[in-house]
């Protein structure tokens, strides 16, 4: 969506254009990606990928001093007929092919697992319903691992639904075969304590659609890392995001698109609403376009909207070209507040202030909250938007 | 009959940690129907008098009074005056980032009017408002005054006047930085609501050019935060050939 000049007023925008040798997409990483959690030093705060992060808040699975206690999280899949749902050991050889963990707190997640859920949907077949995943927190610490397969020419639309509390470290796979489309809409609605961290690494194989869209509003501490790889010529990829950071939070976003294959594309959008002291949100949107991948059509933007003064976002946009044979590159970021003048306005034309505000929030959303595509999340969201706002007021 | 009245009105505002004081016993009644303009130099408070109206909270009314129909203004929040019939259209009108024209105009109306107007009704409502203003429908679905020019940003704020249709318009400078046509346009705006005969209005110019086209029944010269002289529109023409000179210099000057 081309509607980069609409930043709002008193727009910023961040970030670097570089053609570079070789990435630095990985080389400013602490360690290359392992699944093995030694290979990881213990962060101790000011590495790039962890220099926005509030170590001290993510209890330990950083660390290593948490381990799975309690009773964790309560996992429930919903599935239509012809999904296959299983329960599979770590040496299961359907785990681990989207990709790596890349930081430690994902390797620590992979390394300490016992069971992970697989959900395979069979080539051909194609969904009418949602699969539907429940993780709903039981106040305990837990770490997950999911993987979601798609036969080739298979079409899903997958609910990942996280709330309650917990102390969570969850991977999630996507592997799409040839010609599948996915959409996964990933919902972080976690209790106010929750802490959330996970890697969700996509490899989408050739001509397939897929599409993530995440949705944070609630935890503690929100830190994911959507990550999208191709396999062969011809995917493309829809990266959403909405997030609303209130009093406290902290919702860090961090996206890599990689486009290591030719004539793959992919669109990133992500959108964030802040308000009360200390909200942080980041975004980190990382796309290269490797020597290799001519024909590359990619964009990406985020968007963030600062409705009270406390707030705190640290959007960083970059991308890296290697060959100049695309057909587009492109990256956007503002960051606008809501202010004064605005609600003046507004107010001025009758409008009350909490109406104001809604008005101008769920406007910023719409467009996005549009391309989700299920209806029942769409309709949750403009609630919870609201519910949000009115927390705000009262 | 509606009727604006304002007594001894002071405000300051706060500006570099001082407190200053720019209005200093503002005394203006305008009832329904009547077009009173107020012309004052730049910096006589002509601006801050339409703000403090409409209750902005950079400004402080430190005493005097001002009602509508004997209602107390001063007391109501910026949303309460608009919704008791009090509109003021701006000199620089905001953006509003991610709120569309038509579902900005939809809710103000909704607001305005005390419930949602009939879909059917409401959609040729506006569309024939914004023909007589000469807007393309295609503005309807644009970010609130975002990317708008100087004359699209005055029709709109004139479309929400027609729209609203206020008991008392204030409108600041609206003639500034319109050309010939643009100036026409909006000042046939203001006159179709006008010949209604149902809303007061308060013009407030530097300039005696848009009062050619808006006639005013009474016009008031501002300076140094108060009225200093008040006539019929022969007082625009003086102006006109004198300008402010004799009104800032002397005593009524601060």
């Amino acid at each position: 969506m081309a509607d980069a000049q609409n930043a709002p007023v008193g727009s910023t925008t961040a970030g670097s254009i570089a053609v570079a040798a070789e990435s630095t997409v990985a080389t400013r990483m602490s360690a290359p990606p392992s699944f093995d959690v030694a290979d990881f030093p213990v962060p101790h705060g000011r590495e790039e990928e962890w220099r926005f992060t509030p170590l001290a808040r993510l209890r330990g699975l950083h660390d290593g001093t948490a381990t799975a206690a309690g009773d964790g999280v309560k996992v429930t899949v919903d599935a239509p007929e012809g999904v296959t749902v299983e329960s599979v050991g770590r040496e299961d050889a359907r785990l681990g092919r989207a990709g790596k963990p890349v930081d430690r707190v994902a390797a620590q997640a992979y390394s300490a697992f016992e069971q992970a859920t697989v959900v395979t949907v069979p080539k051909e077949t194609v969904l009418t319903e949602p699969v539907r995943v429940q993780v709903a927190g039981q106040g305990g610490t837990c770490f997950a691992h999911t993987v979601v397969e798609l036969g080739a020419f298979a079409e899903a639309v997958v609910v990942m639904d996280h709330s309650g509390d917990a102390v969570y470290a969850g991977n999630v796979e996507y592997v799409l075969g040839d010609g599948a489309k996915l959409t996964v809409v990933s919902v972080q609605d976690w209790d106010e304590k929750a802490v959330h961290a996970g890697q969700h690494n996509a490899l989408v194989g050739r001509d397939a659609t897929f599409k993530s869209v995440v949705v944070t509003f609630g935890g503690d501490v929100v830190r994911l890392h959507p990550r999208v790889e191709y396999a062969a010529p011809g995917g493309e990829a829809e990266l959403f995001g909405l997030y609303f950071t209130d009093q406290g939070q902290h919702q860090e976003h961090r996206l890599f698109v990689d486009h290591n294959i030719p004539h793959c594309k992919s669109n990133v959008v992500y959108k964030g609403a802040l308000q009360g002291e200390q909200a942080h949100a980041v975004w980190i949107g990382d796309v290269l376009i490797e020597a290799a991948a001519e024909g590359t059509d990619t964009y990406e933007m985020n968007r963030n909207l600062v409705l009270t003064d406390g707030a705190r976002v640290d959007s960083v946009p970059n991308l890296e070209i290697e060959t100049g044979e695309i057909v587009g590159a492109g990256h956007a970021s503002a960051t606008g507040r809501f202010d004064d003048e605005q609600l003046f306005y507004l107010m001025a034309r009758g409008i009350p202030e909490y109406e104001a505000r809604r008005l101008v929030v769920r406007g910023f959303f719409a467009e996005l909250v549009q391309q989700i595509g299920v209806a029942d999340i769409e309709e949750r969201l403009l609630a919870k938007i609201d519910e949000e706002l009115e927390a705000a007021v009262a | 009959m509606a009727t604006l009245e304002i007594r001894d009105l002071h405000v300051t505002v706060e500006a570099d940690n001082a407190t200053k004081e720019i209005l200093k016993g503002v005394d203006l009644t305008v009832k329904q129907g009547e077009t009173h303009a107020i012309m004052g130099p730049n910096g006589s408070g002509k601006s801050t008098l339409a703000y403090s109206l409409a209750g902005h909270p950079k400004y402080t009314i430190t005493g005097g009074t001002v009602t509508l129909d004997g209602e107390d203004v001063i007391e109501m929040s910026v949303d309460e005056r608009a919704r008791a019939g009090l509109f003021l259209a701006m000199q620089y009108p905001v953006e509003v980032p991610g709120v569309s024209v038509s579902n900005f105009l939809r809710t103000s109306a909704t607001a305005i009017r005390g419930e949602a107007p009939k879909l059917r009704t409401w959609v040729k409502e506006v569309k024939e408002a914004m023909e007589r203003l000469n807007m393309d429908p295609a503005f309807a679905e644009r970010n609130v005054n975002e990317g708008f020019s100087g004359g699209e940003k005055k029709r709109h704020e004139i479309l929400q006047l027609e729209l609203l249709k206020p008991k008392i318009a204030i409108l600041d400078e609206t003639d500034s930085g319109l050309d010939v046509d643009a100036l026409r346009v909006v000042s046939e705006g203001v006159n179709r609501v006008r010949e209604s005969g149902e809303v007061g209005t308060l013009l407030i110019t530097h300039y005696t050019r848009i009062l050619r086209y808006i006639k005013p029944d009474h016009v008031h010269v501002f300076a140094g935060g108060r009225i200093v002289e008040s006539g019929g529109p022969e007082l625009a023409d003086k102006l006109e050939n004198e300008g402010y000179e004799a009104y800032t210099k002397g005593g009524a000057s601060e």
